[in-house]
């Protein structure tokens, strides 16, 4: 069942030339992801993980080895093809949210689409909206970042990474910079669309994050060490319940 | 990216940053300003210059006295004594595309009335000389070819010289005057003709029967110079070879000497200012078009300033799937509007200086369409060459070290 497999990953190899030294980030790394999975790749610094998240965005491609994003085979592909596969089949979610600051939530959202020629005004209106509300941002569609929360800027991130219907969101640390209840908000999201069917690849260095993801693939030294599916997954939903009501004091 | 949401971003950076896009737009303000403004100085001093030479007659011919070497001296032009009456006498008889002719002996000297004294010049001519000069009486009558042949002391004043005669408003006409010592009946005054463009009051002068002049003032039979008219203005390069072969002919000069008059048509002195002022403009444009290039160097160093400043937004665009060209197109256009807005800015400037400085300085002026368009052109040009360097530098970025970027 190919067709089911959003991510084919076979044997890649990034190397980079500092100088006169190679220094070889990804040694050969395999693994594939279904179409519905909820994966979190884990590491340390060093371990190459940014790495690999750079060449799933398509924003690199390996050096060697076969990387296949929804049947493409990126590896063939030229900087202007490899920024329309980012437009039509990644949805990206930063850390540091990215937002562009004075703008509103609404063409935050809109932004990627609008790097699609083939949708008009109205559809790209309409469909913004439609993912703010998916992220329960749909009363404050003109508000700008600075009017916003840490964790309603991760949303609008994420309903700018669900606007153009990618076939997997990437996430980079995307509860990096927010507090622990926040970022079992976030988590709860992220469980909430994979439970509607989306393929969520989440990068990040926290086991308690990774404890909610359907799968783990852990890396080392360039290489995948560990790739565990997570049969005991947790909800953010609970988790969140269980945290103590309120921080007031 | 479509062009109208390209048009539509960079309408909204430069909003975000009005006043930074008002101080990169004041070069090219300045210098589309100033480009207008002394183009239309220019034109207008070269169209005052034309409008006064063909008031004074566009089709009239000069011929003078040229300085040979008698002697191996040079000497004055004005002191030559090479044209008499005979030279009017032969044009008018064998020069066909000539239609008015008239001599010119002209003195300085003081008028006076009463108490009141002037220094003026007498130019003694005959009738024909209002026509060639495209003069005109006022009130009186000119005096007539009787009187020329009688030497008649008879004058016709200018407008200056009445004011200044007869400070209470009298009427001159009937009056004597005197011009340093003889005595003239004044029998008409000159319509005002005002200031000519080389700053000679017009009206300032005294005209009289040259046979009067000549006599009494000068006691000399020479003339200083000859006016005449050709029958139509394309005439008169036919005109002036006429009278070269007539007087070279009067003068009995030889094949081979060199003429002692000169012939200069209006034209030639039109041409000859024309070049003088224009060469002025080109002068001042430069130097208001240095202002322009200025100006574009100053968006492109802001554009510079503004891609590192964005770089993260470069990277997040380029994640999310912009390509280079949108990249390039977005900072190329954000360059184009702040030199277009500049440059729309620059040209109401330079219309408004250009509406306003003739009733301030009194210099006349005249907007031509052809330096809009051209400072214009030259804007979006400049919008386009400062901004592309800039613009090539965001959309080659990295986006995984742009989106990195500190």
């Amino acid at each position: 069942m190919s067709n089911n497999k959003i991510l084919e990953i076979q044997n890649v190899k990034r190397e980079f030339t500092m100088g006169t030294e190679i220094v070889r980030a990804l040694k050969g790394v395999s693994f594939d992801v279904n179409a519905g999975e909820f994966v979190t790749i884990m590491g340390s610094s060093g371990s190459g993980k940014t790495t690999l998240l750079n060449m799933l965005g398509c924003l690199d491609k390996p050096t060697d080895g076969i990387y296949m994003l929804d049947n493409v085979n990126v590896k063939e592909l030229s900087r202007d093809e490899l920024a329309k596969l980012r437009n039509t089949k990644i949805g990206f979610v930063f850390q540091a949210y990215n937002l562009l600051p004075r703008t509103s939530a609404l063409e935050n959202v809109e932004l990627p689409l609008l790097y699609n020629p083939t949708i008009g005004s109205k559809e790209r209106r309409e469909r913004a909206i439609a993912a703010l509300e998916a992220v329960k941002l749909g009363e404050r569609l003109d508000h700008t970042p600075n009017q916003l929360s840490g964790g309603q800027q991760q949303r609008v991130a994420i309903a700018r990474a669900l606007v153009n219907e990618p076939v997997m969101i990437l996430a980079d640390e995307a509860t990096g910079n927010l507090d622990t209840r926040t970022s079992y908000e976030i988590m709860s999201l992220m469980q909430e669309l994979n439970g509607q069917g989306k393929t969520i690849v989440f990068v990040t260095h926290e086991p308690d994050i990774a404890a909610f993801s359907t799968r783990t693939v852990m890396l080392r030294d360039g290489k995948v060490q560990k790739d565990l599916i997570n049969d005991s997954r947790k909800s953010a939903k609970e988790a969140l319940a269980s945290l103590p009501a309120t921080d007031d004091y | 990216m479509k062009i109208s949401n390209l048009i539509r971003l960079a309408m909204l950076a430069l909003q975000r940053n009005k006043l930074r896009a008002l101080l990169t737009m004041l070069g090219i303000i300045i210098g589309v300003a100033s480009v207008i403004t002394m183009m239309s100085i220019g034109e207008g001093s070269k169209q005052s210059i034309n409008e006064s030479l063909s008031s004074m007659g566009s089709n009239m011919i000069t011929i003078m006295p040229y300085s040979n070497e008698p002697g191996g001296a040079r000497m004055m032009g004005s002191n030559m004594k090479s044209l008499t009456i005979l030279d009017v006498q032969e044009l008018k008889k064998k020069a066909p595309n000539i239609a008015k002719i008239s001599p010119l002996a002209s003195s300085s000297g003081q008028a006076i009335s009463g108490a009141s004294n002037w220094p003026t010049s007498i130019q003694g001519v005959n009738p024909e000389y209002l026509e060639i000069r495209k003069l005109s009486v006022k009130e009186g009558i000119m005096f007539t070819e009787d009187n020329v042949k009688s030497s008649a002391k008879v004058c016709l004043l200018g407008q200056t010289v009445v004011d200044n005669l007869f400070p209470n408003g009298q009427d001159p006409i009937g009056k004597i005057i005197r011009f340093g010592k003889i005595p003239f009946q004044v029998i008409g005054v000159l319509t005002p003709k005002g200031q000519s463009n080389f700053g000679q009051d017009q009206d300032d002068i005294i005209i009289a029967p040259y046979t009067t002049v000549q006599k009494r003032v000068l006691s000399s039979i020479y003339f200083g110079s000859i006016y005449a008219s050709a029958i139509r203005e394309d005439a008169s390069d036919a005109a002036v070879d006429e009278v070269t072969t007539v007087l070279r002919e009067t003068h009995r000069l030889r094949t081979g000497e060199e003429n002692d008059f000169q012939v200069r048509t209006q034209a030639e002195l039109m041409t000859m200012l024309n070049s003088t002022s224009s060469m002025m403009t080109a002068l001042l444009t430069a130097v208001a078009s240095i202002s322009l290039v200025i100006g574009g160097i100053g968006i492109m160093n802001i554009m510079y300033v503004s891609v590192t400043e964005r770089t993260r937004e470069i990277g997040l665009r380029m994640s999310i799937g912009a390509r280079g060209i949108d990249v390039l197109l977005q900072f190329l256009i954000e360059a184009i509007m702040i030199s277009i807005t500049g440059g729309v800015i620059g040209v109401l400037l330079g219309i408004s200086a250009s509406i306003i400085i003739p009733s301030m300085l009194n210099w006349p002026t005249v907007i031509s369409e052809f330096s809009i368009v051209i400072s214009f052109l030259v804007c979006a040009v400049t919008g386009i060459f400062f901004g592309y360097y800039p613009a090539l530098k965001a959309s080659r970025l990295d986006p995984i070290e742009a989106l990195r970027y500190e």
